[in-house]
């Protein structure tokens, strides 16, 4: 059993973790948290399934697809639901901006694919057991992502420029960095990450269009535990969700494990506001 | 001659409130009207919609004060609708203990939902608005799953029977007019505690909170009462919901609900009950008149909340804003009525001296405050002056507790003025501006002064919630003083205005009267004379001179040294965190360093 609670924990992880990320992802350039996160998570496993399964692309030429596809929506994201209320004063349009447009993707998903859960194709087909791959598929993925991130950021010119405008928007613009730009390219690698979240778990999740919803509230709590902005954190505390959540539920049940990661949530934001591990505070005054 | 200007502007002000009361009570006629006439004009499913928009707007009413009022992102209210409902239902069916009755299980469904509308709240408390939209999204979808899960208790995916109403209301007619009347009593509940201070507080809170601590507003003790209102509410509501559907399933309890009750307040307009309330009945008729479109509810609805945020922020409740449509007079002066002050600000008698001893703030590295000690004179004005970044906005923040010193410390008399705690200063006598004013901009000039005498307020929540007597009363000599301030800083024909059609030279008066609402014994201004033109700045210099004339001492930061001169008594000129000079404006204005540094030869 622990070796089911640990496969299972690790791979849920995983994909909490690549969510967190996407938040994180979107959030450094444009202090925005976007309720699409956890959609583009959703359409990783539906667009998947779409090219592989029903159009019988091949896995590869689907992988890609399903990437473009989810970048698109990123870009559509920071056009329809970002870049408008970014002049604002109210700060929190952009939840409600991000919420609709998340809302709308669902009934859109919802309609054209249908509201039952469908398969999501085998890609490899080694392993069983605890090694299944839709366990080791996603903490491949996961890492993978990261390693590239870290890649992207350390070695890289635009890398660094998304470091700097992350840092401090207005020093980044007044050194000629294209501000815009860098923000709608963030919010296209957020979504390919989103889209790997899903594409990697699909075998875990299937695709089906509810996981949005779900993947919007446990992606975010791996955010909220490792401090808004903090990818490192991200990882840790969706490992450590994903560990959670499966312990409790092999141990005490589902509900209860539902339950359980709520109360978590609500404790760790009440105790640590900052996340376990810290992000920056704004001033007030 | 203060009596005099006080009834002269009540009558300057009523004429338009007057008429918009008068406007709002057809509107309310009107509605009352079609309501109770709906069931003889239509069939038994138009009775049936009026039964579900007047259930919604049981919860929706209280969920305003949440959304629409406290400005937090709660869109996941149908969480506590379902607990309602479920709770009612298992109790009447008797799937845990003996059957009771309705009227006992609503009851008990209303405590549970406030016990879980505090739970789902207390992130909203510390944390930014995008948590608390978490929470609520978060609650909202382990709720279904419990009750999915919960087979024995909530029947799981079978469901169980709502509770059955007994005579007179177990026919479609009499429920109508039950949940008619439930509606009308939570639309009287909520409206009284929109128009008392705990309204008014949460507004403040919303859109200027830093100014609303100033002021003394205590985020969790406004918040806290208003999460266990729409709590308690919402699951009543849930138990109604349950009786109308005579059978319910986890089925019932879609998202698309909760973003129902969550729209119908933004298309409303926040701030507003009757906006929210027209919100409710187009949301709940729109598929009902546009069949081919059910199945895209959820769409629209989405659709209607992007349209709404990016193009009419405002919502219905502007378009019903009948009084803010005429246009205000053009090259408007502000003409300060100092001579009136004296009577409305009792004379201070206890000389207490606001002193700080050798404060030291640093940011990192950066030592912003560098062992400033200064005394603050009842009575007295006191100047601060000194180049950018020297460091006075930061002693007053020092002062009104934004930061706490590092090092040092603040007295206050004799006591010693404990750091931190911004909303414990206005309770002790200390008042201040912004150097940016902090001002809501969607409610009337008047309400903004109102909110500087929070710390008045002794109405407690339930009292405000029945509007008795002590609290019309206490309200009624808030208002009286608010206007009576107006006068005195020249702004009481502009009290209904909605304040962000007001100019800025403006809203720093406005600021000046909402510190004067505590009758403060010291104020700190924080650059009152940036944006004036040289005439009010003149105009303001009287007022600050008046003020302190009634015993407040003031601590008056400003970069016009003119100003500074002519009515300071006492001068400090600050450096880069340090104390450059001291002493009276002559002394200031001959000192060799001064001139050097800031003044310039």
């Amino acid at each position: 059993m622990f070796a089911s609670i640990l496969a299972a924990g690790l791979a849920a992880g995983a994909i909490y973790a690549l969510v967190g990320i996407t938040y994180n992802t979107m959030y450094s350039t444009s202090r925005v948290m976007s309720f699409t996160a956890g959609q583009l998570g959703m359409l990783g496993g539906v667009f998947g399934s779409y090219f592989i399964l029903k159009l019988g692309l091949p896995i590869i030429v689907g992988f890609l697809a399903t990437l473009v596809c989810c970048a698109i929506l990123g870009y559509i994201t920071e056009i329809v639901a970002v870049r408008p209320v970014l002049k604002s004063l109210e700060q929190h349009l952009y939840v409600l901006s991000t919420l609709a447009l998340a809302l709308m993707i669902q009934q859109v998903t919802a309609i054209e694919w249908g509201t039952e859960p469908r398969p999501f194709p085998k890609l490899v087909g080694w392993g069983e057991g605890v090694w299944d791959e839709k366990f080791w598929i996603p903490v491949v993925a996961c890492a993978l992502t990261i390693i590239g991130l870290e890649f992207l950021y350390r070695r890289t010119l635009v890398g660094r420029a998304f470091v700097a405008v992350a840092e401090d928007n207005f020093a980044a613009q007044a050194l000629g960095l294209p501000e815009r730009n860098l923000r709608v390219a963030s919010y296209m690698l957020a979504a390919v990450v989103g889209g790997i979240a899903g594409f990697s778990g699909g075998e875990l999740l299937l695709a089906f269009f509810a996981n949005g919803a779900l993947l919007n509230f446990y992606g975010f709590v791996p955010v909220a535990l490792g401090g808004l902005g903090n990818n490192r954190g991200a990882v840790i505390g969706g490992l450590i969700l994903g560990l959670f959540q499966q312990a409790a539920n092999f141990l005490v049940g589902g509900i209860f494990a539902s339950v359980a990661v709520f109360t978590l949530f609500i404790v760790v934001l009440l105790a640590a506001p900052q996340g376990l591990f810290g992000s920056a505070v704004a001033r007030r005054v | 001659m203060n009596t005099q200007a006080t009834a002269g502007s009540a009558q300057n002000a009523a004429p338009a409130s007057h008429h918009q009361a008068r406007t709002q009570l057809y509107w309310l006629l009107a509605a009352v009207v079609v309501a109770l006439g709906l069931p003889y004009v239509s069939n038994d499913y138009w009775v049936s919609i009026g039964t579900r928009a007047a259930i919604y707007w049981v919860l929706i009413s209280g969920l305003n004060l949440v959304v629409g009022f406290a400005g937090q992102l709660a869109i996941g209210y149908v969480a506590l609708l379902t607990i309602g409902a479920y709770t009612t239902s298992v109790l009447t069916a008797g799937k845990v203990f003996d059957p009771i009755s309705v009227w006992f299980a609503l009851p008990i469904a209303s405590v549970m939902g406030a016990i879980f509308g505090v739970i789902v709240g207390l992130p909203a408390l510390r944390l930014r608005t995008f948590y608390f939209a978490m929470t609520t999204l978060g609650f909202a979808t382990i709720v279904t799953q419990i009750a999915l899960a919960w087979q024995n208790v909530t029947g799981g995916g079978i469901g169980i029977p709502g509770p059955e109403m007994p005579a007179p209301f177990d026919d479609n007619l009499g429920f109508y007019y039950l949940c008619l009347g439930l509606a009308a009593i939570c639309t009287w509940l909520t409206a009284n505690i929109a128009r008392s201070r705990f309204g008014s507080g949460l507004i403040a809170v919303r859109d200027a909170e830093v100014a609303a601590e100033a002021c003394g507003i205590s985020k969790s003790r406004l918040l806290i009462p208003v999460f266990i209102l729409a709590g308690a509410l919402a699951a009543f509501s849930g138990g109604l919901f349950a009786g109308l559907q005579t059978y319910i399933t986890p089925d019932a309890f879609t998202f698309e609900l909760s973003l129902l009750f969550f729209i119908s307040i933004l298309i409303g307009g926040r701030g507003s009950i009757y906006g929210p309330m027209i919100g409710t009945i187009i949301l709940v008729i729109l598929p009902e008149i546009a069949a081919p479109l059910a199945a895209w509810s959820t769409f629209l609805y989405a659709f209607l909340l992007l349209v709404i945020v990016l193009a009419m922020p405002g919502g219905i409740a502007v378009l019903l804003d009948f009084n803010n449509r005429r246009p205000l007079a053009k090259h408007r002066t502000v003409a300060p009525q100092t001579s009136l002050l004296a009577a409305l600000n009792p004379q201070h008698s206890a000389q207490k001296i606001l002193g700080l001893q050798d404060i030291v703030l640093s940011f990192g590295s950066v030592r912003a405050i560098d062992g400033v000690s200064l005394d603050v004179q009842p009575g007295k004005i006191h100047g601060l002056i000194g180049p950018n970044g020297s460091g006075k906005t930061t002693t007053l923040n020092v002062i009104s507790g934004y930061y706490s010193p590092s090092e040092g410390h603040l007295t206050l008399g004799q006591e010693p003025l404990p750091p931190g705690l911004p909303h414990l200063r206005a309770g002790r006598g200390i008042a201040r501006t912004f150097q940016t004013p902090r001002i809501v901009g969607e409610i009337s000039v008047l309400e903004n002064v109102m909110i500087g005498g929070a710390t008045a307020g002794k109405a407690n929540f339930l009292q405000s919630l029945l509007a008795l007597p002590e609290e019309r009363r206490e309200r009624q000599a808030l208002k009286t003083k608010a206007l009576a301030l107006l006068h005195v800083v020249g702004l009481g024909s502009l009290a209904d205005i909605r304040t962000d059609r007001l100019q800025h030279s403006e809203l720093r008066f406005i600021e000046i009267a909402r510190a004067l609402m505590i009758s403060p014994e010291f104020l700190m201004l924080d650059e009152p004379a940036a944006g004036l033109s040289s005439d009010e700045i003149n105009k303001l210099g009287a007022l600050i001179k008046a003020i302190s004339a009634c015993g407040t001492g003031v601590l008056l930061v400003e970069h016009h040294v003119d100003l500074i001169f002519e009515i300071c008594d006492d001068v400090t000129v600050l450096n880069l965190g340090k104390i450059l000079a001291a002493g009276t404006p002559d002394e200031i204005r001959a000192h060799k360093e001064v001139v050097n540094a800031y003044l310039g030869g």
